[in-house]
C-alpha cells in the first residue's frame, strides 16, 4: 500500500460555511508543510503578477526587437519588485550610509519604509485577529468593516471630546471606547445568532452598511463635525489621547504596533489557555457534542462575536488615534475585508495572522514607493494579493506544480479523488 | 504502512464469501484494491481464472466487480432510477435521456432480487436501508457478477438487517458471487458459504461455517479468547437514581416522541431500554440530559428534580452520559485526545483555576486514563477524529466513567465496535452497576440488552413497556416486542399479535 489514503466522502450533505472554516484552520494547516505551500503560494503569485508588470509597459511590444522587448520586459519587472522591497523594508545600498550619517533626520530616512510597513500592519493585525478568532468559534465574521467604524467613531469621540487628562488615562479610555463600540456591533449578530438562528454572514455584512452610514449621520452633528467645516470631518484627537510616536518625527511609527503584539498574544494566550477558549475551539468544531458536553453554545457564539466585534473596534481605533488623528468617511479602506484575507492566509493562528500582516503591510508600504520610481501602478499589489489567497485556497494546485507530496493526514484534501461509480 | 501481507483470498460463484476482521485487520483495505482504488504493492489478481490489472475502479466495474460502500455513493437529489444509470445513461433518440427505460430496468432488477424500490422516488427521501437497496441495484445494473458489501450492516436496522440477509441469498442462487464484509459473528454464520478471517492484514484463517463455533471465530479475530457474554453476579438494587414520571417529549416536528413513560433505575442495578431505533429512545435520553425540552412529566436523577434542568447542571449532579451518535455528539473531531477527555470537566479543577486551563494536568490526566482504558492513539494530542471507531468510543467511556457519577446514561454504548471493544466496555459497565452506581443502557442490540440487563424494557412508538425482570422473557419475546407485539401478548403466546 504506497498510496495515500482517499478522503472518507462525507455522507450525503451540502458544504456549510462552517466546513469551509474548518478547512481553513485544520490543524494540519499549522505544519511546516503548510508554511511552505504559502511561501510557494507567495513566489508562484510574483511570478504571474510580472505578466501584468510588462503588460503595463507599451515599450515592451513597441520594442524594435525581441531581445530589447525582453531586455526592457526585465527591467520592468526588476524595477517594479525592486520598488516594491525597498519600499516595504529599505534599500539595503543606502541603509547603512544614511544610518551612519549621524543627521537625525537621514536616519530616520532609512528606517521610514520599515515604520510605513509596521504602521500598515498593524490593523490589519487587528481585524485579522477578530476574523480568526471568529473561526476558531466557527463563526465567518464578515462585519469587520461595520465594526472598525464603529470602534474609531468611539474612540475618536472620545479623544476629541475629553479634555485636560493625562495621556495614561485618556488613550485607554479612548481605545476601550474603541474595543466596546465594536464589540457592540458584533455583539448585535452574535445574539440573532443565538437567539433566532439568523447567519452571521447576512447579519454582518448587512451591519457594515448601517456603519458606513452611520458615519455620515455622526459627522454631521456638532458633537462630531470640525468647528468652521461643512464637508463630514470629525474634530481632531487630544494628543493625550493619540498613541504616542515611538520613533521621533519624522516617521509614522506609533505605539499601535506594540498594541496589536501585545493583543495578537493575548488572544493565542485566550484560545488556548482558557477555558473559554477551550468552548470557543470546541463549539467551533462541533457545537453539538459541545451542547451534549454542558457548554452553553448560545453563550460562546455572543461572546466570540462580540470579542471579534471588540477585536476589530480596535483597528478603527488604531487608525485614528494613531494615523488620522479625526474621523473621515472611508477611513476603515476595506481593512475589516483584507481582515479576511490575513486571517485565511494565517490559517486562523494569531501567530500566523501578524505574520500575513506583516506581508500585506510591507506589499502595501512598497506599492506607494514602487510606484513613485517605476510607471507600475499600486494595483499591482491587489493582483499579488488576490492570487496569494488563490493559491493558498488551492493547496493541491501548488503541490501539483512543486511536486510536494501531500501529508497524510485524515479528511486532509477538500477534494476527493474521482471514485464513485 | 503494511494493510494487507500476502493474503490468498479465492471466491467461487455463487457464493457467500464472508470476510470477517476486527476494525482495521485489513478487510476495507483488501476490498479497495479488489475494486481498483488502491493498488497492491504485490500478487496478482483473478477474475475467471485470466490476471487482470485494476488502474480505477472503472476497470473493476468492467471486470464484473460491483461495490456497495459503508457511505453511500448516491446524489441526494436525484431519482432512484437517476442514480442508477448515472455514468451508463440509457438515451434514445436525438440523446435524450430516457428516463422510462431506466425506470423499468431498476424495477425487474428490483423484481428480479427482491429489492423493492421505487424508481422514481428521490433518494434524499428513502430510509438508508432502502439507499442501500439502490446501491445493489446499481451494481446489479452494471451486471456485476461479484458484489463486494463493506459492513452493510453497520448502519441497517435488525429487521432491515434480515431483509438485506435475504436478498444476499437470492443474488447467490442466481449465480452472483459476494465478499460480505462484516465484524458480526452471528450475521457471518447466517449466510456464509464460507467464512475467511482477517487479523492484523494477514489470513488467519478459513473455515466453513459448521465446522467452527462463534467463540473460535471470536478468539480468531481477536488472536486470545474472548467471552461473549459478560459475567456478572445477580443485582443487588438500592434506592431509585433516576425516577422517571409521566414523561413526554415531543420532536422537532412536534409529534409526541415519548408518551407517557414511567420507569426507575436503582442503585446498582442495570437497565436496558430495547428498542428498534426512532420509537422514542433518543427523545427519551436527550431529554434526561437536558438538551431536548421537556413537554410534561418529571425526572429525577441523582437526588435532584432535573425535569428543566440545563445539560450542564444535569451533569453536574452526578449524571454520566455516553451519547448515541459518538461522532456528532460525543466527540470534538479536530479537538486532541487529551482535550476530548475534559470536554465536559474543563472548567473544573484540576483541569482549571478559574478561567485559566491547566494544559499541564489536563495532559497528565490524559496519559492515565490513556493507559487505564486502553485507547490506542499515538499521544494525547492526535486529533480525536483520526483514530478508529472503537478507540473513539473508549475515549468517552473513559471521559464519563472517570466522573464522579452516581447514574450512568449510554445509548448504543457497542454499535459499530469490534467483539474487543464491546468485551471491554461491558465489563467496565457492569464494573459500574458493581461499585453501586445505576445505570440506564439504551440498545437497540438484542445481545446487548440481554448481556447487560438487570431489567429490560422496550420502547415501541414512543410507549414503553417494563422494565421487567432479565429472566421473565426470552429474547424472541423481546425482539416480537420491538416489533410491537404488547407485553402480554408475546410471553403467553410465545409468537407475535398487534398490540
Amino acid at each position: 500500500m504506497s498510496e495515500p489514503i482517499p478522503p472518507k466522502p462525507s455522507q450525503n450533505r451540502v458544504v456549510s460555511v462552517r466546513d469551509v472554516i474548518q478547512r481553513v484552520i485544520a490543524p494540519e494547516s499549522t505544519t511546516w508543510n503548510s508554511v511552505l505551500i504559502v511561501v510557494l503560494a507567495f513566489f508562484t503569485a510574483l511570478v504571474l503578477s510580472a505578466i501584468f508588470v510588462v503588460g503595463s509597459d507599451p515599450n515592451v511590444i513597441q520594442a524594435p526587437d525581441p531581445l530589447t522587448a525582453l531586455n526592457v520586459a526585465w527591467l520592468d519587472i526588476s524595477g517594479a519588485y525592486g520598488g516594491l522591497l525597498s519600499g516595504a523594508l529599505g534599500n539595503p545600498s543606502t541603509f547603512f550610509s544614511k544610518v551612519g550619517s549621524g543627521n537625525v533626520k537621514v536616519v530616520a530616512s532609512a528606517f521610514y519604509p520599515l515604520s510605513e510597513t509596521l504602521v500598515a500592519a498593524a490593523p490589519l493585525v487587528f481585524t485579522g485577529l477578530s476574523v480568526a478568532l471568529g473561526f476558531r468559534a466557527g463563526l465567518f465574521n464578515i462585519g469587520g468593516e461595520g465594526q472598525v467604524i464603529a470602534g474609531g467613531l468611539a474612540a475618536g469621540f472620545v479623544g476629541f471630546s475629553l479634555h485636560g487628562l493625562t495621556g495614561f488615562v485618556e488613550l485607554p479610555l479612548a481605545l476601550l471606547a474603541g474595543f466596546v463600540a465594536g464589540a457592540l456591533w458584533g455583539f448585535i449578530p452574535g445574539l440573532l445568532k443565538a437567539r433566532t438562528g439568523a447567519h452571521e454572514v447576512i447579519t454582518t455584512i448587512m451591519l457594515n452598511y448601517v456603519a458606513i452610514y452611520l458615519t455620515y449621520y455622526f459627522l454631521s452633528t456638532k458633537a462630531f463635525q470640525r468647528p468652521g467645516r461643512t464637508d463630514p470631518i470629525s474634530k481632531i484627537v487630544d494628543s493625550a489621547a493619540a498613541l504616542p510616536s515611538l520613533a521621533g518625527v519624522n516617521l509614522r511609527l506609533h505605539a499601535g504596533v506594540i498594541l496589536a503584539v501585545i493583543v495578537a498574544i493575548a488572544v493565542y494566550f485566550l484560545l488556548w489557555r482558557t477555558t473559554l477558549g477551550f468552548e470557543f475551539r470546541a463549539v467551533g468544531a462541533n457545537p453539538d457534542a459541545s451542547r451534549a458536553a454542558g457548554i452553553g453554545v448560545g453563550r460562546v457564539v455572543v461572546l466570540a462575536m462580540s470579542l471579534a466585534g471588540g477585536l476589530a473596534g480596535l483597528a478603527g481605533a488604531n487608525i485614528i488615534l494613531g494615523v488620522n488623528y479625526s474621523v473621515s468617511p472611508g477611513f476603515s479602506s476595506s481593512l475589516g475585508f483584507d481582515g479576511i484575507t490575513v486571517a485565511l492566509l494565517g490559517r486562523g493562528n494569531p501567530a500566523g495572522v501578524v505574520a500575513a500582516a506583516l506581508l500585506f503591510g510591507g506589499l502595501r508600504a512598497g506599492a506607494v514607493q514602487m510606484q513613485a520610481a517605476t510607471s507600475t501602478p499600486v494595483d499591482l499589489v491587489q493582483v499579488i494579493e488576490a492570487l496569494v489567497i488563490m493559491f493558498v485556497a488551492a493547496p493541491t494546485l501548488v503541490r501539483e506544480i512543486y511536486h510536494i507530496r501531500a501529508q497524510r493526514s485524515a479528511g486532509a484534501p477538500a477534494v476527493s479523488t474521482g471514485w464513485g461509480s | 504502512m503494511l494493510a494487507n501481507d500476502h493474503i490468498d483470498l479465492v471466491v467461487e460463484p455463487g457464493e457467500v464469501h464472508v470476510l470477517l476482521g476486527e476494525n482495521g485487520a485489513g478487510k476495507s483495505t483488501l476490498m479497495n484494491i479488489l475494486y481498483g482504488l488502491y493498488h497492491p504493492d504485490e500478487g496478482e489478481i483473478l477474475v475467471n481464472g485470466k490476471p487482470v490489472k485494476f488502474e480505477s475502479p472503472s476497470d473493476a466495474i468492467r471486470m464484473g466487480i460491483g461495490m456497495v460502500h459503508q457511505h453511500f455513493m448516491l446524489i441526494p437529489v436525484f431519482t432512484v432510477a437517476e442514480n442508477v444509470m448515472l455514468g451508463l445513461e440509457l438515451t434514445g433518440l436525438f440523446g435524450f435521456l430516457d428516463r422510462r427505460r431506466a425506470s423499468r430496468e431498476v424495477e425487474r432488477l428490483g423484481k428480479e432480487f427482491g429489492l423493492p424500490v421505487n424508481p422514481d422516488a428521490l433518494v434524499e427521501s428513502l430510509s438508508v436501508g432502502a439507499q442501500q437497496r439502490v446501491e445493489i441495484v446499481k451494481a446489479l445494473y452494471r451486471r456485476a457478477g461479484v458484489l463486494i458489501l463493506d459492513e452493510p450492516t453497520a448502519v441497517l436496522t435488525p429487521q432491515e438487517t434480515d431483509e438485506l440477509l435475504g436478498v444476499m441469498e437470492s443474488l447467490k442462487r442466481a449465480g452472483r458471487s459476494l465478499v460480505f464484509i462484516t465484524h458480526k459473528l452471528k450475521e457471518a454464520m447466517q449466510v456464509a458459504d464460507r467464512i475467511t478471517v482477517l487479523r492484523g492484514g494477514r489470513v488467519v484463517g478459513s473455515t466453513l461455517p459448521g465446522q467452527s463455533t462463534e467463540a473460535e471465530l471470536a478468539a480468531m479475530m481477536v488472536g486470545r479468547a474472548i467471552r461473549l457474554g459478560v459475567d456478572r453476579s445477580p443485582s443487588k438494587p438500592g434506592a431509585a437514581v433516576l425516577d422517571v414520571k409521566g414523561l413526554t417529549v415531543r420532536n422537532a416536528h412536534g409529534q409526541v416522541a415519548v408518551d407517557d413513560v414511567s420507569f426507575q433505575v436503582r442503585a446498582g442495578e442495570i437497565v436496558t431500554v430495547a428498542g428498534v431505533q426512532g420509537n422514542g429512545q433518543t427523545e427519551l435520553v436527550r431529554a434526561i440530559m437536558g438538551l431536548d425540552q421537556v413537554a410534561s412529566g418529571r425526572i429525577t436523577a441523582a437526588g435532584r428534580d432535573v425535569t428543566t434542568s440545563s445539560p450542564r447542571e444535569t451533569l453536574a449532579s452526578g449524571v454520566g452520559h455516553v451519547p448515541e451518535d459518538r461522532v456528532r455528539d460525543g466527540l470534538v473531531g479536530d479537538l486532541s485526545v487529551a482535550e476530548n477527555l475534559v470536554l465536559d470537566m474543563y472548567y473544573m479543577a484540576p483541569f482549571a483555576h478559574g478561567p485559566m486551563l491547566e494544559p499541564a494536568e489536563i495532559q497528565r490526566s490524559a496519559q492515565q486514563r490513556i493507559k487505564e482504558f486502553d485507547i490506542r492513539t499515538p499521544s494525547p494530542l492526535t486529533l480525536v477524529g483520526t483514530l478508529s471507531g472503537g478507540n473513539q468510543q473508549r475515549v468517552i467511556v473513559a471521559r464519563e466513567f472517570s466522573r464522579p457519577v452516581t447514574l450512568m446514561i449510554a445509548s448504543q454504548p457497542t454499535r459499530g465496535l469490534d467483539v474487543g471493544s464491546i468485551e471491554y466496555i461491558h465489563e467496565r459497565i457492569v464494573q459500574l452497576r458493581d461499585q453501586g452506581d445505576a445505570v440506564l443502557i439504551v440498545s437497540s442490540d438484542l445481545d446487548e440488552v440481554f448481556a447487560l440487563g438487570d431489567r429490560i424494557a422496550v420502547m415501541f412508538q414512543g410507549h414503553m413497556s417494563g422494565p421487567f425482570d432479565s429472566q421473565l422473557y426470552t429474547r424472541e419475546q423481546v425482539g416480537l416486542m420491538m416489533a410491537g407485539s404488547s407485553a402480554e401478548a408475546a410471553p403467553a403466546k410465545g409468537g407475535g399479535e398487534s398490540a
